[in-house]
């Protein structure tokens, strides 16, 4: 890697913001700290005596841990609010939130929202670093990247392999970062789902869009299999699971179809049986764990990467 | 700010004849090589203590452990460098438990550089002793830290630069003397 290349941007908000240059900074700074978790002393000082915040809208428990991991082999100091329990039950906005969480010397805030863009409107209004966890249907960035840096540690690089995204992708911010990623380091992306959730114009964003899973498995490099969120908007959509598993599931019969060593990813949590069968979950090609594994070197990367640049622009 | 050459300190030659002398220290000083471990400090350092090591381990006739060390997240400059350096991964493939270390870097002079080595260092465990060799020592220390192997010992004002180029990392191998010119 190039030594003089320089990370400038405090915030990390989605992946269509950056350039290809800046995604592959991210992945070969997230190699090296893949070495730090790999120690029996976990921990670097890089972050000592920073904060970071970790602003959660919507529940979640693996992001959530994984950043505050993350945060904590920086040697960084951990603040985890949940929505559930803040003042914005009380009517607080967003940016009274964002302005308070600043007036408390915070160096970082990761947050997730339940509304598309809801990071940006934040990283306007704050000098504080701000790291997207995850908003709306837009963008879940350091998903994506943690998916790329498997990939590429399974496969050896991105450009030229071809990748399906399989799953609601009409509702999915975890699509839409995959593929401003993976078309800007060269893959060739695929989605596949019923019509009803791929939506109107995607094509436009440079991938190749099915209905029929068949195609999306043939020749596939690579799968990563959406969670389908039948507790949520996936059901407005479509409503049953057995017709999903029918048609989408991912079972050990097709796989017998598919590329020998094909990567198969899940950004969790599985749904057995629906999306994937229990068997291609817990399969050699699946390599779900170590998506869970990685995102913590992904994340460190990622907080130490804006928070040195918000020290430059001081 | 602009850096003007002054004059070459060591040549290809010189830093050679310098690496095979601190090799024959190092053996003279350690009875068994058993548990010797030489660590290199990223970049520079790192390409040093490989050639050390293939020097060291002609003269033993045994195979040496060999490790990098990259000390980016130890500065304790972080929040005032320009830009922030480029982290690159550790490679020490080994236990340093109880091991005898050599570190390895190419310039010594205010010694924080060392000091961020040690801390990280002995995050991986407790070696047994730690000895540091470097290519040049300028002087100008701001620690109590000191070298146990020196290739050169090359008087610097505070306004100068030594560099030292290596053919794995610059394609040629010399030791310069530079100045910076505001």
């Amino acid at each position: 890697m190039n030594n003089k290349f320089v990370w400038t941007k405090k915030d990390l908000l989605g992946l269509e913001y950056l350039s290809a240059a800046e995604i592959k900074f991210i992945l070969y700074t997230a190699g090296s700290f893949k070495e730090v978790t790999t120690r029996q002393i976990k921990k670097v000082p890089a972050l000592r005596g920073k904060t970071v915040v970790n602003l959660f809208y919507e529940p979640s428990t693996r992001t959530r841990a994984s950043f505050e991991l993350a945060a904590k082999r920086l040697s960084a100091d951990v603040l985890n609010i949940a929505v559930e329990s803040s003042s914005v039950k009380k009517g607080e906005t967003l940016i009274d939130t964002g302005r308070n969480i600043e007036a408390l010397k915070i160096d970082i805030i990761v947050v997730r929202h339940n509304c598309s863009g809801a990071p940006n409107i934040l990283a306007r209004s704050v000098s504080s670093s701000v790291v997207n966890a995850g908003d709306g249907w837009h963008e879940h960035p350091t998903q994506a990247l943690l998916d790329m840096f498997t990939l590429q540690e399974k496969l050896g690089k991105i450009e030229g392999l071809r990748v399906s995204i399989i799953g609601d992708i009409a509702h999915s911010r975890v699509a839409r970062s995959n593929i401003w990623g993976l078309t800007k380091l060269g893959a060739k992306v695929t989605v596949c789902a019923p019509g009803i959730l791929i939506p109107e114009g995607i094509e436009k964003m440079g991938v190749k869009a099915t209905t029929d899973l068949n195609e999306a498995l043939e020749g596939a490099d690579a799968i990563n299999v959406l969670r389908m969120q039948f507790e949520r908007d996936t059901a407005v959509a479509f409503p049953s699971k057995l017709e999903y598993l029918k048609n989408y599931g991912i079972t050990t019969e097709r796989l017998e179809k598919c590329k020998k060593n094909i990567v198969i990813m899940h950004p969790g949590p599985i749904n057995r049986g629906v999306e994937m069968s229990s068997e291609v979950a817990d399969g050699k090609n699946s390599v779900i764990l170590e998506q869970v594994t990685n995102g913590i070197a992904v994340r460190m990367a990622v907080l130490y990467l804006v928070s040195a640049a918000k020290e430059i622009r001081r | 700010m602009v850096v003007r050459e002054k004059s070459k300190v060591m040549d290809k030659e010189g830093i050679d004849k310098a690496l095979e002398r601190i090799s024959h220290e190092i053996v003279e000083r350690f009875e068994v090589a058993d548990d010797i471990a030489v660590i290199g400090i990223k970049n520079r350092g790192s390409y040093l203590a490989e050639r050390l090591v293939l020097k060291i381990e002609r003269l033993i006739d045994k195979k040496l452990l060999v490790g990098a060390l990259d000390i980016t997240l130890y500065r304790d400059d972080l929040t005032q460098v320009a830009a922030q350096p480029v982290v690159h991964a550790t490679e020490i493939d080994f236990t340093i438990e109880g091991k005898k270390i050599i570190l390895v870097d190419d310039v010594l002079f205010t010694g924080r550089t060392i000091r961020c080595a040690l801390d990280a260092l002995i995050d991986f465990g407790r070696p047994k002793r730690i000895q540091l060799a470097v290519l040049v020592d300028r002087g100008h220390r701001e620690l109590p830290i000191k070298a146990d192997y020196v290739g050169k010992n090359v008087p610097t004002s505070a306004s100068e630069l030594v560099e030292v180029r290596l053919t794995e990392a610059d394609g040629k191998d010399e030791v310069v003397l530079c100045e910076k010119i505001p």
